[in-house]
């Protein structure tokens, strides 16, 4: 019996890509609009808080709103649940403030054994460096084209 | 092939707390209930487990290193470090090893072949991996909570070990196949299984090839960590060329260690997901005789996080050795 041989790439590709078991997207979807409209409503929940209880103005009330938000996160991140929800809640957990804080506590604590300046001070962007250039980049884009806008 | 049938004289596997929840605790030797292991950084803890391993293999054995003549051993982190390190704690002759997963069979081939060609007259053999360690070397940073699809695949935090010899042993090891490297185009480092499963078939065919068998030769063929898409591929190529494998005797060590609820996705990989289960599991039913031949399939993936990045495929390799319960 001659030795069976291996299959063709593409096709081989292509079976895989039938065998591949797919994201499911429409749950994922639920579930992010469930936890991200849950964190959102906490926010919303703070920021009543600090507007009615601690005499803030309705614009000022945003800045101890988030440095709330993001605190959690971190602390979540620490205890080591964060991760656990975020793999139940995808996007709904990536996308408000409390993601990006994730990014950042995350990296400096996986970093923390590389010691705190080529550990932690280097790593801690690892994740969360693009987010802000690109931020940065769009932020420029959309006020170039605001200005273009404005002149004409 | 090994004519002077080399004896694996002992073996011993060790496991982090995932492990410990899986359905094979019971054939870990030593199961730790802490990540760290009671270390410092993931990348000590995983060291700890292989040097656990390699003195409860000896302890097994009633050896001392004094006693051994060479270490084989690989790991997944850059530059073979756990498996250096360790070598460092044994201060023995070392040869390190970079099969990715395909590391446990790479060894212990290897292993057989010094000690079959007379040139050694014992050779200890293992490999370790460690979730976190593995995670935060290769994907993320292990708290980030990204969201992993489900054909990801778990990495067995873990370690094996065993002794190779010529002293008579119940299970001896008859041949091996080195793989070669294959490579069909795969690109998703997060569907490692489907890349690996033409590797296993490949190595496979040119075992049965090499020795005029047939699967039914052997009691289980047992991949590495081909996971649930990799091992539905691989019987698939097998059917279509028209080699016939019951679906019930080809099994796959990372569908072996954690239980369907345990989250992991397509099932377990790493270097320690086929050595557990070879080591741990199928030992133990080698000695106790619920099974006599066994081919073992280690498959590995030889990317880099860079090779990932630069838009390169996967290549993947599958070593097979054939062992057997000879008393």
């Amino acid at each position: 019996m001659a030795k069976p041989a291996l299959p063709e790439a593409r096709a081989y590709q292509a079976l895989a890509r039938t065998r591949e078991i797919p994201r499911p997207i429409g749950l994922n979807v639920v579930r992010a609009f469930v936890v991200g409209g849950m964190i959102s409503v906490l926010g919303q929940m703070l920021m009543w808080m600090y507007e009615n209880f601690f005499g803030f103005t309705e614009k000022g009330a945003n800045n101890p709103t988030v440095a709330t938000l993001v605190f959690l996160s971190v602390l979540l991140t620490g205890l080591g649940v964060y991760d656990r929800i975020a793999q139940w809640a995808g996007a709904g957990t990536i996308v408000p403030i409390t993601g990006f804080a994730n990014t950042m506590a995350s990296s400096a604590l996986d970093a923390k054994a590389e010691g705190y300046v080529l550990g932690v001070g280097a790593n801690m962007f690892k994740v969360a460096g693009p987010v802000i250039v690109f931020g940065t980049v769009a932020a420029f884009v959309v006020a170039l084209v605001k200005t273009i806008f404005t002149v004409l | 092939m090994f004519p002077n049938r080399p004896g694996i004289i002992a073996s011993a596997v060790v496991g982090g707390p995932k492990e410990g929840e899986g359905p094979l605790a019971g054939d870990f030797d030593l199961i730790y209930d802490d990540v760290y292991v009671g270390m410092q950084t993931y990348e000590q803890a995983e060291r700890k487990l292989l040097e656990t391993a390699a003195d409860i293999a000896m302890k097994k054995a009633g050896l001392d290193k004094a006693d051994l003549d060479l270490f084989i051993a690989g790991d997944l982190l850059s530059q073979g470090i756990t498996a250096s390190f360790t070598a460092r704690t044994l201060t023995m002759p070392f040869i390190g090893l970079n099969g990715a997963c395909s590391t446990s069979m790479e060894g212990l081939a290897l292993a057989a072949l010094a000690v079959d060609s007379g040139r050694a007259n014992r050779v200890l053999t293992g490999t370790a991996s460690h979730n976190m360690a593995a995670e935060r070397t290769y994907r993320y940073p292990t708290e980030y909570g990204a969201q992993k699809p489900p054909t990801a695949q778990w990495t067995v935090t873990g370690a094996g070990a065993g002794i190779v010899s010529l002293d008579p042993a119940p299970v001896i090891i008859t041949a091996a196949t080195i793989g070669r490297v294959v490579d069909l185009g795969l690109k998703d480092p997060l569907n490692m299984g489907a890349a690996m499963a033409p590797a296993a078939f490949d190595t496979i065919v040119t075992h049965l090839d090499d020795m005029t068998r047939s699967p039914d030769d052997y009691d289980l063929i047992v991949t590495g960590d081909l996971g649930r898409i990799g091992r539905e591929l691989a019987l698939e190529l097998f059917e279509k060329e028209g080699v016939r494998v019951d679906p019930k005797r080809f099994v796959d060590a990372g569908l072996m260690i954690y239980r369907e609820e345990q989250e992991v996705f397509a099932g377990a990989s790493g270097t320690a997901s086929s050595a557990a289960v070879f080591y741990g599991h199928v030992m133990k039913h080698l000695l106790s005789g619920t099974l006599f031949r066994i081919l073992m399939v280690a498959t590995g993936a030889l990317m880099s996080p860079t090779t990932y990045q630069q838009g390169e495929s996967i290549p993947t390799i599958a070593h097979a050795v054939a062992v057997e319960r000879v008393m």
